[in-house]
Parts: structure tokens; C-alpha cells; sequence
């Protein structure tokens, strides 16, 4: 049915039942593609993704993704829910890095009604976004590390990842569906302690980054795992529309963050690391440079924190005017992009999401044909996909 | 070789490293002031009722639909007790279906919902956690007493209250009418001091 396991050569069978007609001298022998389904309970597959494989012995020769295990109509949903309670839907989309998620949102919103949030507000979403970059990617390192079998850099890096979730406790009341973000602002001040509490953690985490570093970059096998493997180019990577850490592995220097700045990071001077081969381990080192760089960009936004208001004077349920928007901005995944059409209610009449996940995904079947299976788990783990993004 | 020994360098670092993990049902880790746990109802001390009055916005707002609320005619308003016309009657959450998302406690305006501290209510089946008003009351109160919780903005007087406060205004301008002149001179004097 699906063009797989096509059983070529019939040789295995015949020899079975007792050869009357060998094969002819001169025929190569024929061997049988199998067909391997990966997932959608495996463990290397982040959640809920089948992967389809043809291999021959153990190299890959086709590949089909199947999603759609974690759909729950999140868009249409949308429809129906007033734009604050929609906020607790975006949440639940990349599920690890919730606070990312909210912003694109609210600065769709904002835009729309033309609200401009407080210049404290604005700090707190970037310093909280930045951190929740950070434990994105700490995340990343982990899992990643296990998908090659190496045990040990997961363990540190969720105990970093859990300071950094205390920390958004404090502030949220949550540890990961906040609901703390709102149209025009926040929900509440931060502590008076905060800014202290922020900057020891990051020191915790410059600390907890260069374990990881240590522990992988240079790691021999890592290394040999890694590098050559799922190579694309930066022009192959643009026309599948990638974006994030895996369009930058390739070359290319596209960051929101900095071609369109939105919210305040006009204001603040960060670099965008770029790697140069495009291959598995480019695209986890632009990880770890990343969290380097978020690390300094929550330095700057302390530091440029004055005390203020939190909340714009908005009505506490919003209704934008007619009319349509897109907004966008840089997840850890990469380009997340919400497309409202508004009827003048309060309710959207139609969202859209454009999921950085779901896009890196596309590529999938290029960078694997030709690996070995064992590769294929490294290359799905570098897109570093988010199941509740791609099938919403 | 070099990078092996780097990395066991980190590996010996996180060994000599405190724990930070706790054995979770024998050992708590503290939780913060602002953590939501499932939402509860406050219980208002001086009135001995309630806050909530089952004004349902809550209700309206909730992204899961998770609760319900009944109004009922206060008694203790009758009584003159109360400032309270309306009082909730019954109240029930789902807290299965509840995502702890906060929204009812910002749309409540008489403070009568928070986010409490209690956490463990898991339960077998799908349904089983649903709770209601004294549950959520005592739940609410739990809350109150851990984290010293205060009412925004105070009550508003009862009916016994505002008789009681006009009988007084009326006796003090009776007790000035006894001598209006003398009333106003003491008040000048006391101006005067003041000053
Ligand atoms: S909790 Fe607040 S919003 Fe909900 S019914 Fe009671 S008074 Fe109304
Ligand atoms: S916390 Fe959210 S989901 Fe739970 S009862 Fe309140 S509004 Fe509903």
C-alpha cells in the first residue's frame, strides 16, 4: 500500500521451498528492502512522531514522517476562546518553552489594538523568554546526549533546568503553563529580590552550559557521531524554510530577534552564532553559543530594569478592531508566527500558527536517505522538535 | 584523551555538588508564595460567610468550563448581619478538568477565589475530583491561615452596621443640638489647637 517493504527479489522464498531452479549464474543475489517503523512510542522520537523507514541492511533509504498523534485542534479552539484564554493555549503548544510562546501571542495582539505595553513589562518578557530559551536548550543538550546513548549530561542538566524553573515559579506562581503573560503587560510585578535571584542564576547556568560543553563538544565519540551527519546546505536549508538554530548551523544569520526587533531587543546587544558545515554538530554547538548569548542579554535587561508600571490601561478583555495581523518572533525552535483575523470581537475569527517545528520537520527525509538508523535518531534529535507545536 | 579527563573533571564536580532533589512523598520542598496550586474559596471571618457571592463570572471566564455556581438570597443580609445580599450556595470545580491557569481568581471582584497551596488530590477516575463548597471553603481556609492572607479592600458595612452608625451620627448632632453655639466655638477651639 505504501510503496514499502516491496519484497524484490523472491530468492529467500524459493530456497525455502525446496529450489528447483537456482538462481542463474552472473544474477546478483536479491535483497529485500525492510521497512521499520519508528515510534510513535519510542523514546527517541520526543513524543508522539512515527517515523516510516525503508532500509536496506541498515542504511536509510526512504523515510515518510506521520504526525498528528498530539492534534487537539488548538487553532480552532482559538476560534472560541476569549484572547486571555487563548494565552492558555499557547502555553500548551511548545510545551518546553511556554513563555516564548505567550509573547507571540500578546504582540500580535498589542499590535492590533495598538497597545504598547510598559517598558518594565517589556523587560520582564524578554528576561523571562531568555531564560526560557536557556532551558530550552539545556533540555536539548540532555535528550540529545541520550539519543546517542550518554547518560550522564541529562542528569545535570535537568538540575540546572530545575533552577531555572523555580525561578519562574516565583514569578508565575507555575513552573511551566504560566498564563503570565497578558494583552499590554504582565500579570504582576516581580519580586523585590528578583533581579538578584536572576543574576545568581546565571551565573548557575554559564556553569551549567560549560558542562555541557565539556562534557560533549569535544567529545571524541560525539564528535564522530555527529559531524558529517545530516548535512544541509544554507540555500537547501532557506528553500525548505527552516529557521532557529538549525537554519543558522547552515550559515545562514536569520534571527528575528534581529531583522525585525520586537519588544526591546533593538535596545540590546547580542551576537548571532552561525555555524559553517550544517551537519548534527554545528547545529548543537549554535545551541550552546545561543544559551551564552541569552545569558548576556538577561545581564543587559536586569541592568536596564527601572521601576515602573506592569499593565498598560487596557480593557481586561481585550477586543481588537477589525482587521488582520502577523506577528512573529525567535523561539528556541526557531521563527514562531501567529496570523489573527479579527471581526472586531472578542474572539479571533481565525488563527493561524506557524510552528517552527513542524517547518524544521520538512527536511527530515532529505537529511536522513543514505544515514544509518542509528543517525536518523541524531538528525530528528537536532531539528529538536516539540510534538504539541507540530500537530497543535 | 585530554577531553575524557575534562569530562570526568565535571562528573567529579557534580558528585561533590548538594542534592537538590527531594524524596518527594516523604520530603517536601518548600513552595513558593505565588505558586497556584487548585483554586479555593476564601472565607470571610468578621461576616462568618463566604466571600463568594455565585456572581458566576468566574464561571463564564474558565477556559475548561470546570466549575459551577448557584445564588442564593443571603439570610444573614434578612438578619441585617451581613452586607452581603447574595451568597453562593453551591459551588463545584472539577478540579480533574481545571488547568490551575489563575484566570478565575483576576476576574473575581470580591476576592472570594485563590489559588491555594494544595496540590495533592489526585484521584482514580476521571471524574472522582470534583469538589465542593465546603471542601473548597476548607481548602480556602487552609490557604488563608498558611500565607496570611488579607482582604484587599474591607467590607462594605451591613444593615446592623449602617443602623448603628446613623444612630450614632444622630445622637452626636442631637448632643450638639443642646447648644449649637457652644458646639461650634469648641470645634473652632479644637480647629485651633490643631493648627
Ligand atoms: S468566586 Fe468570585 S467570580 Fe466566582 S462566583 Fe464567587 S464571587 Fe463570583
Ligand atoms: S484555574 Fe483556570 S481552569 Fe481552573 S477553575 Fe480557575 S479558571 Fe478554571
Amino acid at each position: 500500500m505504501n510503496g514499502f517493504g516491496n519484497v524484490s527479489g523472491a530468492r529467500g522464498l524459493t530456497a525455502l521451498s525446496g529450489s528447483e531452479s537456482p538462481p542463474s549464474p552472473g544474477s546478483e543475489p536479491g535483497t529485500v528492502d525492510m521497512m521499520v517503523n519508528m515510534g510513535p512510542q519510542h523514546p527517541a522520537t520526543h513524543g508522539v512522531f512515527r517515523m516510516e523507514l525503508r532500509v536496506d541492511g541498515e542504511r536509510v533509504l526512504d523515510l515518510v514522517p506521520h504526525i498528528g498523534y498530539l492534534h487537539r485542534g488548538s487553532e480552532k479552539l482559538c476560534e472560541h476562546e476569549l484572547y486571555s484564554q487563548i494565552i492558555t493555549l499557547f502555553d500548551r503548544l511548545d510545551y518546553v518553552s511556554n513563555f516564548n510562546n505567550e509573547l507571540v501571542l500578546v504582540t500580535a495582539v498589542e499590535k492590533l489594538m495598538s497597545v504598547e505595553p510598559p517598558p518594565r513589562a517589556e523587560l520582564i518578557r524578554i528576561i523571562m523568554c531568555e531564560f526560557n530559551r536557556i532551558a530550552s536548550h539545556l533540555l536539548f543538550y540532555g535528550t540529545f546526549a541520550i539519543d546517542m546513548g550518554a547518560m550522564t549530561p541529562v542528569l545535570y542538566n535537568f538540575r540546572d533546568r530545575e533552577k531555572v524553573q523555580a525561578l519562574f515559579e516565583s514569578v508565575s506562581g507555575a513552573r511551566m503553563m504560566h498564563n503570565y503573560f497578558r494583552v499590554g503587560g504582565v500579570k504582576q510585578d516581580v519580586d523585590a529580590d528578583f533581579a538578584a535571584r536572576a543574576l545568581t542564576l546565571c551565573d548557575d547556568l554559564e556553569r551549567g552550559v560549560d558542562d555541557s560543553d565539556r562534557l560533549l563538544s569535544e567529545n571524541a565519540i560525539f564528535i564522530e557521531r555527529t559531524s558529517g551527519i545530516g548535512v544541509i546546505s544554507g540555500e537547501a536549508a532557506l528553500d525548505w524554510g527552516l529557521s532557529g538554530p538549525v537554519l543558522r548551523a547552515s550559515g545562514v544569520p536569520y534571527d528575528v530577534r534581529v531583522e525585525e526587533p520586537y519588544s526591546r531587543y533593538a535596545e540590546l546587544d547580542f551576537g548571532v552564532p552561525v555555524g559553517s558545515a550544517g551537519d548534527c554538530w554545528d547545529r548543537f554547538y549554535v545551541r550552546i553559543l545561543e544559551a551564552r548569548e541569552s545569558i548576556g542579554i538577561i545581564r543587559q535587561a536586569i541592568a536596564l530594569m527601572e521601576p515602573g508600571e506592569t499593565m498598560a490601561r487596557v480593557r481586561q478583555i481585550a477586543r481588537p478592531p477589525a482587521g488582520e495581523v502577523y506577528a512573529h518572533c525567535e523561539n528556541p525552535r526557531g521563527d514562531l508566527g501567529v496570523y489573527i483575523v479579527s471581526d472586531g470581537g472578542e474572539r479571533p475569527y481565525r488563527l493561524k500558527v506557524r510552528p517552527p517545528s513542524f517547518c524544521n520537520l520538512q527536511a527530515l527525509r532529505d537529511l536522513t536517505v543514505g544515514h544509518y538508523i542509528a543517525d536518523a535518531v541524531v538528525i530528528l534529535g537536532t531539528l529538536d522538535i516539540v510534538l504539541g507545536e507540530v500537530d497543535r | 584523551m585530554l577531553n575524557t579527563l575534562k569530562g570526568l573533571g565535571v562528573t567529579l564536580r557534580g558528585a561533590l555538588r548538594p542534592k537538590v532533589t527531594a524524596e518527594y512523598p516523604k520530603e517536601h520542598l518548600p513552595l513558593d508564595e505565588r505558586f497556584m496550586g487548585f483554586p479555593a474559596l476564601t472565607w470571610d471571618s468578621a461576616r462568618v460567610e463566604p466571600f463568594c457571592t455565585g456572581c458566576m463570572v468566574c464561571v463564564r471566564y474558565c477556559p475548561t468550563q470546570c466549575m459551577t455556581a448557584q445564588m442564593t438570597d443571603n439570610p444573614k443580609f434578612t438578619e441585617g448581619v451581613s452586607h452581603r445580599k447574595k451568597i453562593i450556595e453551591s459551588f463545584e470545580i472539577n478540579l480533574g478538568r481545571c488547568i490551575l491557569c489563575g484566570i478565575c481568581v483576576d476576574v473575581c471582584n470580591f476576592d472570594a477565589i485563590e489559588m491555594s497551596h494544595e496540590h495533592e488530590r489526585s484521584e482514580r477516575l476521571r471524574n472522582a475530583n470534583r469538589v465542593d463548597l465546603p471542601t473548597l471553603l476548607e481548602m480556602g481556609k487552609t490557604y488563608q491561615a498558611k500565607v496570611g492572607w488579607k482582604q484587599a479592600k474591607s467590607n462594605a458595612p451591613s444593615p446592623n452596621e449602617r443602623e448603628t452608625a446613623k444612630a450614632a451620627a444622630k445622637s452626636a448632632k442631637a448632643l450638639a443640638g443642646d447648644g449649637p453655639e457652644s458646639g461650634d466655638q469648641t470645634g473652632a477651639v479644637d480647629g485651633g489647637d490643631q493648627v
